[in-house]
Formats: structure tokens, sequence, C-alpha cells
């Protein structure tokens, strides 16, 4: 394992956009001429199951998985599966979570289960560097509800080793022509969101 | 040039640098995207969905024998489908170099089972590349034709779900322009009748023996020292989760898997203190090794369910006693509600389970996206065994039954066309009872949305004759056939009670379309009036993801529902079984 690794988990529900997210993080990756590999399953778990994409970056990159326990950021698109997907995150690893609440209808038509109440401060108390992110509120006065991926990679490159024009250029390459302006807002509000602003403590 | 690529990616870019002039497979996970990218990436090539991977393969050979390379691509059940083809193929041998694609899917992901297909290339007798990697599957891919051209053998590109669907970054090359043969008349090669087959299988013999000559001298398996006492036999994805956990140890990596290069290993396992082989699935190199007397360890740290990973390999190999700890886990996992994969808001599938699970009827199923009526809250799907099953199950439940009722076979209409007609025509031969529904939503939807026999296009987005379902069961000489819209729930739940009552074989068809492929549909959504709603979650069990429960509660504590409106497509079964009559359309709500 090579010391500039940087390992990234993304996780959220079918539908939510977490493919997309991937996809831009290991273009960043790629042009900043780091190995990167980024491993997905499709098929049936994208009918409003948990989607999970681990992205791996590093000079040399061997497994596409990451080894459990050893993510050094993790990004949910949902509290619960934020809460789900604790324990890939190392030690001292970084949660990034959406305050999105999707309840399946597993949980609604059964007594046999439940969502828990609070997900986000379940996972202050285990995660010390964790930063919660209210983006569905800001896609929709930004005035698109998908742009809640942009706005949570925002808050992911603040502690990337890639730059913002990084960040930018890659946004440009792997968003449709006419969404860039947005996107690059969006980005813009999440890179405004950091464990100091969301009030955890470092 | 490079290029991030999915394994699948890398296979459809080796397909075209190849020179590959027929790419043809079915759908299904996964190996799906590799000739969707084929089509939407190099128009020019030539690409078709076969309706099942049997014809898929047959139409392959034909290519090949008409001088051209060739590709078919499939998931691992699939080439149970095609098996009877591949095997007597390996016989007669190919034209232009032939190369079959099992994407296996270790963990089952989207699978009936995690068979390994490793042990059919060997069992076919032809030779399997086992890539590791996305580069490596494009690589691979180019070299299996050299081999298979070079030896008169299919060969098998051996892949799993973590290549097929993992990315890397790939070095692109040129495109080759292999030279076209026309088809050369050989029945002694071609006819395979048992005179000529015998003659056949003795080439078969003598190319297993140079393929084995070939295993030793080939860079596809490949020794990498690094001084260490301990080695480690490993191939595929196994390669590396293995460099993950313990890079330094020595390797002997194997990209050419059958045969194995049983000298080669010898000389590896003489040269360290203990060598373990690493391998997904069966103990499928493990087994041969040991069989040739050359003693290795393996399965006994490793197991032989589901896949592998960084942290099984780490476990194995402390189990092993040469690691000393695997990395620490510093979080506990979480014991969570489940979050099983669901039917979409407004698809067509949901009414016809909610009707077959009033009914209380044995129901067997079939492989698609309706397979999650057999989940909770349905429950209403009683067997799944393999594509085309359900219909042959259903008859045979029917037929030791002994009671006046029918069974139900649900199937898909990409699924029908792949396997479900022989089970319809075996109906009507057998005079069953049984009630056939074909679910048609115009699309191969589990998998993406591919076309079929009956959607009026091809891969390649050209017009096509689409197959007439109706027309078709009449045929066959079904004369109980009705066509129902699974969006009136009671018109649906009718046609099935009247059905299972009469007597020969009957069909029903279902007819929306998918509410994702190829066209969203959305029409206008549905909302629940809160004062009406009496909280009796009658909703909440036909498990659409658009209702959820609101922060209103009835008089027993209970939650009211509430419909998301950017979820919900409009299809109305809901407002249809609200006894309340508290769902009403969304425009009708702001007038209440």
């Amino acid at each position: 394992m090579s010391d500039s690794k940087f390992d990234i988990l993304i996780v959220g529900v079918g539908g939510q956009g977490v493919l997309l997210a991937s996809e831009i993080i290991s273009q960043v990756a790629m042009d900043a001429g780091l190995d990167i590999k980024k491993s997905e399953v499709h098929g049936m778990s994208q009918r409003g199951g948990v989607v999970s994409s681990h992205v791996k970056i590093a000079e040399k990159v061997y497994s596409p998985v990451i080894n459990h326990g050893q993510a050094d950021v993790m990004i949910s698109f949902e509290q619960a599966e934020g809460l789900r997907a604790a324990d890939w995150l190392k030690k001292d690893g970084l949660a990034v979570v959406s305050r999105t609440r999707l309840v399946p209808a597993i949980v609604t038509s059964s007594k046999d289960f439940s969502y828990p109440d609070d997900p986000i401060s379940d996972l202050q108390k285990k995660v010390k560097r964790m930063i919660p992110v209210d983006a569905d509120s800001i896609a929709l006065e930004l005035g698109n509800p998908r742009l809640v991926n942009t706005i949570l990679l925002g808050v992911l490159s603040n502690y990337t080793p890639f730059g913002k024009d990084q960040w930018i250029e890659a946004i440009k390459k792997r968003v449709k022509p006419k969404f860039v302006d947005i996107n690059l807002t969006a980005l813009d509000r999440g890179r405004k969101i950091t464990l100091e602003t969301a009030g955890a403590a470092e | 040039m490079k290029e991030l690529l999915s394994g699948n990616e890398a296979i459809a870019r080796g397909t075209w640098e190849a020179g590959v002039k027929m790419a043809v497979g079915y759908p299904g996970t996964p190996s799906t995207e590799i000739l969707e990218t084929v089509v939407a990436k190099f128009p020019d090539l030539y690409a078709q969905w076969s309706p099942n991977e049997k014809v898929a393969f047959e139409v392959g050979i034909g290519a090949s024998l008409g001088g051209a390379r060739t590709l078919v691509t499939m998931k691992h059940v699939g080439l149970n489908v095609a098996a009877d083809p591949y095997m007597t193929f390996s016989y007669t041998g190919v034209g232009g170099g032939f190369v079959v694609i099992s994407a296996d899917d270790p963990e089952m992901h989207s699978s009936q089972n995690e068979q390994d297909n490793r042990i059919f290339a060997r069992f076919a007798k032809t030779p399997f590349l086992d890539p590791s990697d996305s580069q490596e599957s494009k690589d691979m891919l180019l070299t299996a034709f050299d081999i298979s051209e070079q030896f008169d053998t299919p060969v098998m590109l051996h892949m799993t779900t973590r290549i097929s669907h993992s990315k890397g970054i790939v070095e692109l090359g040129e495109q080759q322009k292999p030279e076209q043969t026309k088809f050369v008349k050989n029945p002694a090669k071609y006819v395979m009748v048992p005179g000529h087959a015998r003659g056949r299988h003795a080439v078969v013999e003598e190319r297993r023996a140079k393929l084995a000559d070939y295993s030793e001298q080939t860079p596809l398996n490949v020794v990498e020292n690094n001084g260490s006492e301990i080695g480690i036999i490993t191939g595929g994805i196994s390669y590396h989760y293995t460099k993950e956990v313990v890079p330094d140890f020595d390797y002997l990596k194997i990209g050419f898997g059958w045969p194995l290069p049983l000298k080669k290993i010898a000389e590896f396992v003489k040269n360290h203190k203990r060598v373990i082989v690493i391998e997904e699935l069966e103990p499928f190199y493990e087994d041969q090794i040991k069989a040739a007397g050359i003693k290795v360890e393996g399965k006994q740290y490793f197991g032989v369910c589901g896949e592998l990973s960084p942290a099984r390999v780490a476990k194995g190999l402390v189990d092993a006693g040469l690691l000393s700890k695997a990395p620490p886990v510093a979080f506990e996992p979480e014991a969570l509600f489940p979050r099983p994969p669901v039917l979409c808001p407004g698809c067509p599938h949901r009414a016809p389970f909610m009707a077959l699970k009033k009914l209380k009827v044995a129901v067997a199923g079939d492989i698609g996206c309706y397979t999650l009526g057999a989940l909770q809250p349905l429950n209403a799907m009683d067997t799944c065994i393999c594509m085309g099953a359900s219909i042959g199950t259903a008859i045979g439940m029917e037929k030791v039954d002994g009671s006046e009722k029918g069974t139900v076979a649900v199937i898909g209409d990409s699924t029908f066309f792949h396997s479900g007609i022989t089970g319809l025509v075996d109906a009507v031969y057998n005079s069953s009872n049984v009630t056939v529904m074909i679910l048609d939503n115009s699309a191969t939807a589990m998998t993406g949305g591919q076309q079929h026999p009956a959607t009026g296009t091809t891969l390649m987005g050209k017009p096509a004759p689409a197959i007439d379902i109706e027309a078709l069961c009449k045929g066959l000489g079904i004369t109980n056939f009705r066509k129902v819209d699974p969006y009136d729930y009671q018109a649906t739940h009718t046609a099935i009670k009247e059905e299972i009552n009469k007597k020969g074989p009957s069909v029903i068809v279902t007819n929306r379309p998918c509410v994702l492929m190829p066209k969203r549909i959305m029409d206008e959504p549905y909302a629940v009036i809160l004062e009406e709603c009496t909280g009796c979650a009658a909703c909440f069990k036909i498990s659409c993801p658009a209702i959820a429960a609101s922060d209103e509660l009835n008089e027993r504590g209970r939650p009211k529902a509430v419909i998301d409106p950017t979820q919900c497509t409009g299809c109305s079964v809901c407002a249809q079984i609200c006894k309340p009559e508290a769902i009403v359309l969304q425009s009708q709500l702001v007038k209440a």
C-alpha cells in the first residue's frame, strides 16, 4: 500500500446519483496523474436498494475494493446509510453525510424493522470527524434536486489532495454543458461546508 | 492514449481493436454493458442481441466458421443455456477467432447461483484466460483471439463482477485488420456425426497437449520474485486483493488458466517454503495442482462461498499463520433495517402480484425485475430457478397437485422469448391447467431496458419486426388468451381468478411498458387527503417507494400515509385499493 493512498467510499440508495459522483472523483484523480480504480455493483441492487461505490486513488492501486475499515472518507447520500457504512472508515476517517432521510417500504409496512430516530447524532457519537450536510435544502435553493451530488463533492474537495481548479475541470468534462454553471455553483456551496463551519470538533 | 474504463468497456474496446466482425449475446448482469458499449462507441461493428445465449452462441459459431473474428457475451448462467453448442464447437474448432465471455457473479450480486465457470472451460476442453483488471481484460481479449486461431479452438475469457464493473486506467491500442476468410466446406471437421466426432475428439486431446506446452511458455503465467519464502498462486481479481494485503510475497500469477502450467507450478513450489493458492469460489487450481502431486494449501483458509476481498484474504492469511494480524477495524458494524431492492414506483408488475397474493395460489416465478415480487411485503412468488423455468415448474406442480385449481407461472416478455415458449408448447401438448402470466413491459428491464424480439428495435437501434405475443400464443393452440391492464387492479384480479379455474392452459398478458425504459413515464402524481386517511397501512403493503409514513398519526398512534410527488408516476393502483378513498390526484387535492 502506497503512502499516497486515498480511499473514498460513496453510499446511497439506487437512483440517487452515487455513480456519477464517483465518476467525477475518478476523473479528478486521473487528470492529476494518479492511479485510480473504482468498483461498484449494478443490476438488482439499483432497484431502490443500497448502492455503494469504492474509489481508490494511489501511486499504484491493486484492489478496486477498499479494505474494510481503511476508507479515508465516506460520503453518504442518506443518513441511515451513512451509519450503516461507518465501519468501512478508518479510525480518523472523515464522514460527509447528507441529512436526506429515505425510509424504505419494508420499514413502513412491517413491525419487524425500524428506522433509527437520529442517525446523524448516532454517527457523531461514533465518528469524530463528521460533517452533516443539508444537501437537499441547498439543492432546492439552487433550483435542482439533482445537485446534491455536486454539493457533497464540494464538501469532499476540501479534504482531498486536489485543488479547486482540478475539480472544476473534472466537472466540465463529466457534466452536460448546459448544467456546468449550476454545478460549479453547487461545488462552491459545498466547499463552504467544513468540519469547522458544520460545528464539529476536529 | 489512456482512458478510465470498466472491464466491460475495455472488452468493448478490445473487440474493436481485434477487428471483430460479429459481437453477439444476451443481456445478463454483469456482462450487459459489453455489447451496449460496442454499439455506442463503435457503430461500424455489427452487434446483436439474440433471444437467448444458445442462439447467440450458435450465431457466433456461424460467423466464426464464415471466417470472421467473433465475440459472444453472456453471464455465467447464460453459458448453461449455451452449453450444448459450446461442448461440441470445441470439437469442430473455429474459422475466424472465437471468444466467449463468461461473466461470473461471485457473491450473487444479481444472480441465482454463483457457479464457477472456469470449470466449464475445462469441461469443454477449451482454454480460458483470467484477467485481473480492465487493462488485462482488453489485452487478454486480443491474446485470446490469437490463441483461438493458432490452436483452432474457442477460448473463454473469464470475467467476474468485480472485473466487469470496476474501472481502471487502460492504454488504448490501434485496430487490427485480420484477414477474413470464407467458409470452406469440410464435413469431417464441421459435421459432428459419430464417425466424424470420434476423429475430432482425438484432435481435441492433441490440442490439449499443445495448449499445456503453451501454458508453460506464455507470459500470461508469470512469476513475480520478491525474495520471499512464501509463494502465492492466484489469478483474476484475487491477485489484486492479495497484492493489497501482502505485496512482498512471491507470486505465480495465472492468466492462462487451463491447462495449468504444472511444470512451472512444481518449480515455483520447490523454490518456496510454503505455497498458498488464493482463488475465488471453487478450488479449481488447487485441486488440479494437488492431483498432480504438488503440495499446496488454499481453500482451508479462504472458503468456497461468496466473493473474496482484501479483508477476507487478510483473515485467511492470519489463519494460515502467514500474517500476524488483519488490519484493525475501528468501528463496529451497525445492526440496521435491511434495504432490499423493490419494484419501482409505478411498476406495472405491482398489481399482478397484489392480486396473486390475495388469491393464495402457487406461483412459479422466473428471472427479471418481477422476481422482486417474491420479497417482502408482496411475498407473491414461490419459486425462482432459472430463465424460463416458471412454466415447466408450474406444469409439474399442477400435474401432481390433484386439485381442480390451476397453478400460475409468471414470466417477463424477454424471458418468455428467451426460453418460455417451449414451456408453453409443453402446456398445450400435455393439456396442463396452468395459467401463464406474461408480464409484458416491452423491455429487458432488470438489466437496463435492452431490446428484444418484441420491442420493434435491434441492439443497433434499427427498426425490427415486433413479434406478436398474442398471435404466437394462439398459433401454439392457446385458446384461453386475454390481455389485461395491470394498472387496473380489479380487472387483473378477476382475470387471474377466472383463468385459474378454467380447464387447459391459459395465457394472461399484462401490457403496460416499464416506467423507466425506454421512456420515463411520469403522469400526474397522486396525493393523500390526510383527514380521510385512517392509517390502515394497506397502501404500505403494496411496497411502493413513493408511499411513506407521514408524521400524522391515527387514533391508535399508527402513521398515516404520504406520497412523494417527485417519485409517484400516477399509476393509480394505491388509490384503487384505498378503502376510505383518501388517495386522489394531486389536482383534486388542491380543489378539496
